[in-house]
């Protein structure tokens, strides 16, 4: 090995072995193929549904009138909805919004989170008092009724429901962290380092964080589908986008139940596909969890 | 070696210890009460301990678990931060160093940890956790070379230098732990019961690694341990530390042919002798009662409540100092020559149903 690839292979990057370990693991679980099936097909839906939906998104396609609104056919897989646009379509698209809220809203609240959690668990002292004190008061808060109230009082919208939701997820990700790197604190790896002279800051950023980052994707992971759920409760309530066009699996929830006793399939499909993006994300993110602990290591 | 400030604390004059402790105490707070935290007592894990390390020797240090001696070890790092009490580094007193100075200081003196797997970042290929330390103190040298002569100074090849701490062996991983504390050659290694994680078998491939290097590195060790066996293999002078303080302090040789303290007799008449008819004759000193709590130290003589040469006067209200019983042996007991020349029997507790064996206790 040369001077030139010794200096590539820094503490930061050397994680290969244990992630070629855990990849087996990951591999051989029923449970996590299943997940990374479903996550996958959630993710191709929500990127390619332009080119997969059949019919625009926004427009009427067929006729109905609130008392005939026609079920699933060869045209139209799932029917029409109460304004005559193609179901199927629109939870298709509904894919796509869903992927980019969750998306968004899990980097906002894990970064948020995290620089908390990284300011937490390196200074410890008051600045870990302060910190933590406000990740419990925020924690004592129900999530869902959190995020209502956020939402509610930056005014409802996409931008709104995405910060809502990122708020409601950075205290989980701040203690998550915080927790981890006391844990990794008082290892005797961080002993040693220390005894053999690496610097602090180095021993927090090199040594320290990358040991407590795993648990940390896992989080991630599974804050995804609690992500996808919330933003489909808080559009149900109204306090999403009041763009019509925006097809949102919780909007299309909301605006069907008039029909609920007409035409009960336009309840049911936004209602599978959100369990199948939430379940995906979850099988993902237990199995990833059981792969990457170092219990279940051999 | 090549760093870029490479002045060792100044090289006194040789008949200086390299390392001289005094009166060093390591106390931890014991916090009670959720709302209104109140400091409850004191764990005196290291309560006054005095000792010297000469350059090039092996200061031997035993006692049962949660006598104090990791901390002790430790806090001569100052990796734990010492209540009280200097410790002299090659003449420099560590206690009054900057952060940044004490870990200049550090370069010089090292550890070898007892859990080989706990103490290597499970992330880190060996390569980067024998370069880091160079890195640390700005070795200028080629790192791969220095890397390579280390490996093969502990006896691994250097393809280990890729691989990863769960790849390799408890033997292998202490040896990687070697090979870190070398790196930077250091004076002073502080090895904390460096084999006592170990499988038997291992144990003494360990232990003469640490004789090796210390012939051809010229490294004086203070040797953390409960195994009287290794202890007595390595060392050449020995401390017996009991409830966070020396007992007793003697060559190896001397401490085994007769030892002083009634807890050292005690200990010393655990381990078996391999020959059947002195075995046959061998007694065991069983110590009555529990060890006392580190928090709750017993006044006068911290060995009393245990011990079986117990006297009416003194031992219960006076402490014990460790003076110089003999040339060069020194002790803390009031009564050492009296149970020495055998004028003082122990008392007889073989029977006692609350005996308990000590020597033997769990890492």
């Amino acid at each position: 090995m040369s001077l030139a690839q010794m200096e590539a292979v820094a503490p930061e990057e050397a994680g290969g072995s244990l992630g070629r370990d855990a990849w087996r693991r990951l591999r051989r679980n029923p449970v996590a193929i299943a997940g990374a099936v479903l996550v996958v097909l959630f993710v191709a839906v929500a990127l390619l549904a332009p080119w997969l939906a059949p019919y625009p998104p926004d427009k009427p396609v067929g006729q109905v009138t609130p008392t005939s609104i026609p079920g699933p056919s060869a045209e139209h897989w799932f029917g029409l909805d109460d304004l005559g646009r193609d179901e199927f379509t629109r939870v298709l698209w509904g894919a796509r919004w869903s992927l980019v809220i969750g998306v968004v809203s899990l980097l906002l609240g894990m970064t948020g989170g995290l620089l908390l959690g990284l300011l937490a668990g390196a200074f410890g002292g008051w600045v870990d008092g302060v910190v933590m004190r406000l990740v419990d008061m925020m924690l004592s808060v129900p999530g869902l009724l959190f995020a209502i109230g956020v939402a509610a009082m930056l005014g409802s919208g996409l931008d709104a429901v995405m910060i809502a939701i990122a708020v409601v997820n950075m205290p989980i990700f701040a203690r998550l962290l915080r927790g981890q790197m006391l844990a990794q604190r008082g290892s005797d790896y961080v002993l040693a380092a220390t005894a053999v002279g690496v610097r602090r800051r180095r021993i927090v950023l090199g040594h320290i964080l990358p040991n407590s980052l795993t648990s940390v994707i896992v989080q991630g992971t599974l804050t995804l589908a609690t992500a996808i759920v919330d933003a489909a409760g808080l559009a149900f309530l109204g306090l999403s986008s009041n763009d019509p066009s925006i097809p949102e699996w919780g909007r299309m929830l909301a605006d069907t139940q008039r029909y609920l006793s007409s035409a009960p399939l336009l309840a049911v499909f936004p209602g599978l596909a959100i369990i199948v993006a939430a379940l995906g994300f979850t099988l993902l993110g237990e199995s990833l969890r059981e792969a990457l602990d170092p219990k279940y290591r051999r | 070696m090549s760093f870029p400030s490479d002045s060792p604390a100044d090289p006194v004059a040789s008949g200086e210890p390299l390392l001289s402790v005094r009166g060093l105490k390591v106390h931890f707070p014991v916090h009670r009460g959720v709302l209104l935290r109140r400091v409850a007592g004191h764990v005196r894990a290291v309560d006054g301990v005095d000792l010297d390390v000469a350059r090039g020797m092996t200061y031997g240090l035993v006692g049962e678990s949660g006598c104090g001696k990791s901390t002790l070890g430790k806090a001569v790092l100052r990796l734990v931060e010492p209540t009280s009490g200097t410790v002299l580094f090659n003449g420099a007193d560590i206690g009054g160093q900057s952060p940044e100075d004490m870990r200049r200081l550090r370069r010089h003196m090292q550890m070898v940890f007892q859990d080989p797997l706990a103490s290597l970042n499970p992330r880190q290929s060996v390569e980067s956790a024998l370069t880091e330390p160079l890195r640390a103190h700005g070795f200028t040298g080629d790192r791969s070379r220095r890397v390579r002569e280390l490996l093969d100074l502990v006896g691994m090849p250097s393809g280990a230098a890729g691989r990863y701490p769960h790849e390799f062996s408890g033997g292998q991983r202490q040896r990687i732990g070697i090979a870190r504390a070398i790196a930077l050659n250091p004076e002073l290694i502080i090895a904390d019961e460096p084999v006592s994680a170990l499988d038997v078998s291992i144990q003494a491939q360990i232990v003469n690694l640490l004789e090796d290097l210390q012939k051809e590195l010229g490294l004086t060790y203070v040797v953390v341990a409960h195994d009287l066996a290794v202890v007595r293999h390595v060392s050449d002078v020995i401390g017996v530390m009991y409830l966070g303080a020396l007992v007793e302090e003697s060559s190896s040789d001397a401490l085994y042919a007769q030892p002083l303290h009634p807890y050292t007799i005690a200990l010393m008449s655990a381990i078996p002798i391999p020959d059947p008819e002195v075995e046959e004759r061998r007694r065991r000193i069983l110590l009555t009662g529990d060890l006392p709590s580190p928090m709750n130290i017993p006044p006068g003589c911290r060995f009393h409540t245990r011990c079986p040469f117990r006297q009416p006067t003194r031992c219960a209200d006076e402490p014990p100092g460790l003076r110089e019983a003999r040339p060069g042996r020194k002790v803390a007991c009031h009564w050492a020559e009296e149970i020495a020349a055998g004028s003082i029997r122990a008392a007889a507790s073989a029977h006692d149903p609350t005996a308990t064996e000590v020597g033997t206790p769990s890492p």
